[in-house]
């Protein structure tokens, strides 16, 4: 079973993104649950959501206390939530910025991680660019797909079809192609830089 | 030439069954194949107007939708005594639900009625004043709101009688009641309280709203019959006295509630959409205090020395009504 | 057909294939969702010959469902928490007239103070009313038993809630199968009402019953309940045939056979608890599991066969008798009258607080030692409590309880769990 913990802020698609991840996962024959963690509902607030992608049926109910991956729309969180809490060394982490792992003073923290289970995608410029919303949730998913290879981005592709309407999801389709490109090459030349 | 006087009385519209006046104009009751909605052997009290009027109430609806009618009560003395298990007198589809939901359990018969495709049939939720004006004001208002196809007949006694004679937002000023008791310095029912449901009705912008009295049967059934031809939410507002709560003789029933209708304390008027559209003209306005002295739940207005400043008040509150609804033309 | 959709949607099409002829609905979180989806549903006329009422409040909902089902429509609503208390006297008035209404509880706690979150107190609340309870484990037999609720309703005429945990399945994306209208036509055929309101034949409905009657109506409602422990089963069996999957019925046990604990609990937990069962089995324990589905009536006979070879039992509550216990204990205590065994109430998940793999294992293994109390609080955090009698014991004006805790746990959006 994989599971990811998504944390973000209220109004940027947090509890939206585990949902097309699940739907990426079900087109692919895969058993998948998302579901959110609410707070008070009103923008801004740290909200949380969590998915699970699995090859036989998820049974498990409680919040995802032990991460596989991790994906953080909004680096203000850093410092305000334990958002590491429970993740796996051998984990990912995935974070909407602008700048990188050292910059944001993280590098303590992801000691021992492996660098190409790291990567930092400007998804809300991503998201501006193609889409003209703020919303980096979209932009997000397929850096996971492309540093996890949990999904593949076609299926990110058809679950961002389903949700959206054809005009939106065609823009939502591009900031994802954009973003799978990106990631691909950060964690490609990590894995150079490991070598 | 010896000059005899004879008494010679004009009965009209005040007569059940008079000849004078063609089959259709005719009060339901004067048929011999009346429907008898709500049949004999109910135990209301002597004297009931509620009883009175919801049997003209129904009857008139069933001429008016060919016998095709729903009723749904609330709780009160309308349910109790036509429906003592293990009998009842209703002759038509009936339902006692709660207390405060008649208006809501109609608006769910007419909704299956009409997915079901039998819109012919009609629903007609009934309730006191107690469960109309208080507990089941909410439930009524969401009807409104709505403007779900449902007739609400509102009998108002002016308390809640079944339960003892308490006191109800229908209560009107310095009436006692087992909860506004006769004494001290403000003797009955709290001046500057209450609501009046009808004007709300129309707050509502409903298609039909009457008031309607047991004094005179003819305009009620008038009312009902206009009513059953619309479709739409619509309320009617039935005056009708109760002998053991107000203190009043069983044979008086209907001369109290004519006084009540004469002096204008209880104006009869129609809308539609929130506009008056018309009113029922006071032959001759009489003093309130020919109404109330007949009732002993206002015998301490009447003692020594007498209450004045507070019966007129009363009559202040009559003559506001005239002149709101021009009862005087 | 296969879907990756949300619970509540999962909920509202499996309602829309039961072909309701009448719905009404005032939102309350956390099943405004499954309304809404039905709402839409109407109003686009994917669902046809069906009303949908906007009421003004849940008492309304209660009230226009009864009328709608005496006028002889399949009616159905949904509420929860705070919503269920106040139609409260309109849901004993459904099961007393023996309508046939099918509801939705959407799990979650009743307040003050004031909670969104999961657990059953709501549904517990109402567990005497004469409504048939069934809990859904799963999205998929939340789904289901909206299904087998509608033909349960009608065979018995006798109104059904199906409790489903709020946020937990209600909010959560799972993959369902969602049955084909014919498939379902197949199951549940059009409501042959047992009373109606018809000008062809009237009939008066809900009249007083005084003394000399009362007994013996009340007790045809609880031989209507013992009638529906043989039914029940067997709708669940039909809907085995029909639709080719287990869901439903009385209960459904798990690892039981050898078992010297068993864990019973109503409702979703049960699906953490069967992973930490087979944790603990792989890891030598004889522990197993039983997932009771129909709450009321409440299946003793079933209950007593499945814990009664067992050494000790765990029940685990999402709701408290105030100053006793649990709800679930007494009807398990009572399946086992005549039998010792060890028996120990769990008070967990409170308000929406998580029940976890790792609090869970810790439980049972200090349940197979024999070293729990008779009534434990899941993970309750001592110290608070023990800091809040303390500033309540030296002031009179000591404030509200609640704030004075929050207070002291400080900001919340900055915990994981």
């Amino acid at each position: 079973m994989f599971q990811i913990r998504i944390h973000g802020r209220g109004g940027q698609g947090v509890v939206s993104a585990a949902e097309m991840l699940s739907v990426a996962a079900f087109l692919e024959g895969r058993f998948a649950q998302a579901f959110p963690s609410f707070g008070s509902e009103r923008m801004g607030a740290p909200v949380m959501a969590f998915c699970r992608i699995d090859d036989k049926e998820i049974r498990l109910r409680e919040p995802v206390l032990d991460p596989d991956a991790l994906i953080v729309q909004d680096p203000t969180l850093l410092h305000q939530v334990d958002l590491f809490k429970g993740l796996r060394r051998t984990g990912y982490i995935l974070i909407n910025s602008t700048r990188g792992f050292d910059e944001l003073g993280m590098q303590e923290f992801v000691r021992g991680f492996r660098p190409s289970h790291l990567c930092a995608i400007a998804a809300t410029e991503l998201a501006l660019k193609h889409v003209g919303r703020a919303v980096p949730n979209v932009p997000l998913l397929a850096g996971f797909a492309a540093i996890t290879r949990e999904v593949k981005l076609d299926s990110v592709i058809a679950a961002i079809r389903e949700k959206f309407p054809p005009a939106v999801a065609d823009r939502n389709v591009a900031a994802a192609t954009e973003a799978y490109a990106t990631s691909q090459r950060k964690t490609e030349s990590s894995h150079a830089q490991a070598d | 030439m010896e000059m005899q006087p004879i008494k010679f009385y004009q009965t009209a519209t005040f007569t059940v069954g008079n000849r004078l006046l063609g089959e259709d104009e005719r009060s339901v009751q004067a048929n011999m194949r009346r429907t008898n909605s709500l049949n004999s052997g109910h135990r209301a009290c002597q004297g009931c107007g509620e009883a009175l009027g919801a049997r003209y109430a129904i009857d008139a609806a069933m001429r008016a939708c060919d016998s095709r009618l729903a009723a749904v009560n609330a709780t009160g003395c309308l349910e109790v005594f036509s429906t003592p298990y293990p009998e009842t007198s209703w002759q038509i589809p009936w339902i006692h639900s709660l207390f405060g939901n008649a208006a809501a359990v109609a608006a769910g018969m007419a909704a299956a009625m009409r997915v079901k495709g039998r819109a012919d049939v009609r629903v007609i939720a009934q309730g006191g004043d107690g469960g109309t004006t208080d507990i089941g004001f909410g439930c009524l208002s969401g009807m409104f709101e709505r403007n779900d196809d449902v007739l609400y007949i509102c009998y108002d006694n002016e308390a809640y009688m079944n339960t003892g004679v308490q006191r109800s937002s229908a209560t009107p000023p310095a009436a006692r009641t087992a909860t506004t008791a006769a004494v001290g310095s403000a003797p009955g029912n709290v001046f500057g309280t209450g609501k009046n449901v009808p004007l709300i009705a129309m707050a509502h912008g409903i298609p039909y709203v009457a008031t309607a009295s047991v004094a005179n049967l003819r305009d009620l059934e008038a009312k009902v019959t206009k009513a059953m031809g619309i479709r739409g939410a619509r309320y009617i507002h039935i005056h009708v006295p109760c002998p053991l709560g107000w203190g009043s003789a069983p044979a008086d029933t209907i001369k109290v509630a004519r006084l009540a209708v004469e002096s204008g304390l209880f104006p009869l008027f129609e809308a539609e959409h929130g506009e008056v559209t018309g009113s029922t003209r006071i032959r001759r306005k009489l003093p309130v205090e020919e109404y109330l002295s007949l009732q002993k739940r206002f015998a301490h207005l009447f003692g020594k020395p007498r209450d004045t400043a507070r019966i007129e008040m009363i009559q202040a509150i009559a003559d506001r009504n005239v002149e709101r609804f021009g009862l005087l033309g | 057909m296969l879907k990756q959709i949300e619970g509540s949607q999962a909920m509202a099409e499996a309602i829309s294939r039961c072909r309701p002829e009448v719905i009404c609905a005032y939102p309350i979180t956390p099943q405004t969702h499954i309304v809404e989806g039905l709402g839409e549903r109407v109003k686009t006329g994917e669902l046809q010959n069906c009303e949908f009422i906007n009421v003004e409040s849940e008492f309304a909902a209660m009230s226009v469902a009864i009328g709608a089902c005496a006028a002889g429509a399949r009616t159905y609503t949904a509420t929860a928490s705070q919503g269920l208390l106040f139609m409260a006297e309109a849901v004993y008035n459904a099961a007393g007239l023996g309508l046939p209404i099918v509801m939705t509880i959407g799990n979650r706690a009743i307040g003050a103070p004031i909670n969104i979150w999961n657990d059953h107190s709501d549904s517990m609340s109402m567990r005497d009313a004469g409504w048939i309870q069934l809990y859904a484990e799963t999205n998929q037999e939340a789904l289901d038993l909206h299904i087998q609720a509608f033909r349960l309703a009608e065979e018995l005429s006798c109104p059904v809630m199906v409790c489903v945990d709020g946020f937990i399945l209600t909010h959560a994306y799972d993959r369902v199968d969602v049955p084909a209208q014919d498939r379902v036509d197949a199951y549940l055929p059009p409501f042959r009402p047992r009373q109606i309101l018809d000008p062809a034949q009237p009939v008066s409905i809900g009249a007083m019953v005084g003394p000399e009657a009362f007994m013996e109506v009340r007790y045809l409602a609880h031989h209507k309940q013992l009638r529906a422990l043989r039914l029940i089963p067997r709708l669940s069996e039909e809907f085995r045939r029909h639709f080719g999957r287990g869901s439903g019925g009385l209960l459904r046990t798990y690892r039981t056979e050898d078992a010297e604990t068993i864990v019973v609990a109503l409702g979703s937990v049960n699906g953490t608890i069967q992973e930490v069962v087979d944790e603990m089995r792989t890891a030598g324990s004889r522990i197993g599991s039983v997932s009771i589905c129909a709450f009321r009536p409440f299946p003793l006979a079933a209950l007593r066969q499945a814990l009664e070879q067992a050494k000790r039992v765990v029940v685990i509550e999402k709701s408290l008798a105030v100053g006793l216990g649990g709800h679930l204990s007494d009807g398990v205590r009572k399946s086992l009258s005549g039998i010792v065994l060890n028996g120990y109430t769990v008070i967990a998940g409170l308000g929406g607080r998580a029940i976890t793999r790792q609090s869970l294992r810790q439980l049972f293994k200090d349940a197979e030692a024999d070293e729990l109390d008779q009534v434990t609080f899941l993970d309750l955090n001592a110290d608070l409590v023990a800091h809040e009698l303390e500033r309540e014991a030296q002031a009179r004006e000591s404030g509200p309880t609640a704030e004075a805790i929050l207070r002291r746990i400080g900001t919340v959006a900055s915990q994981i769990n």
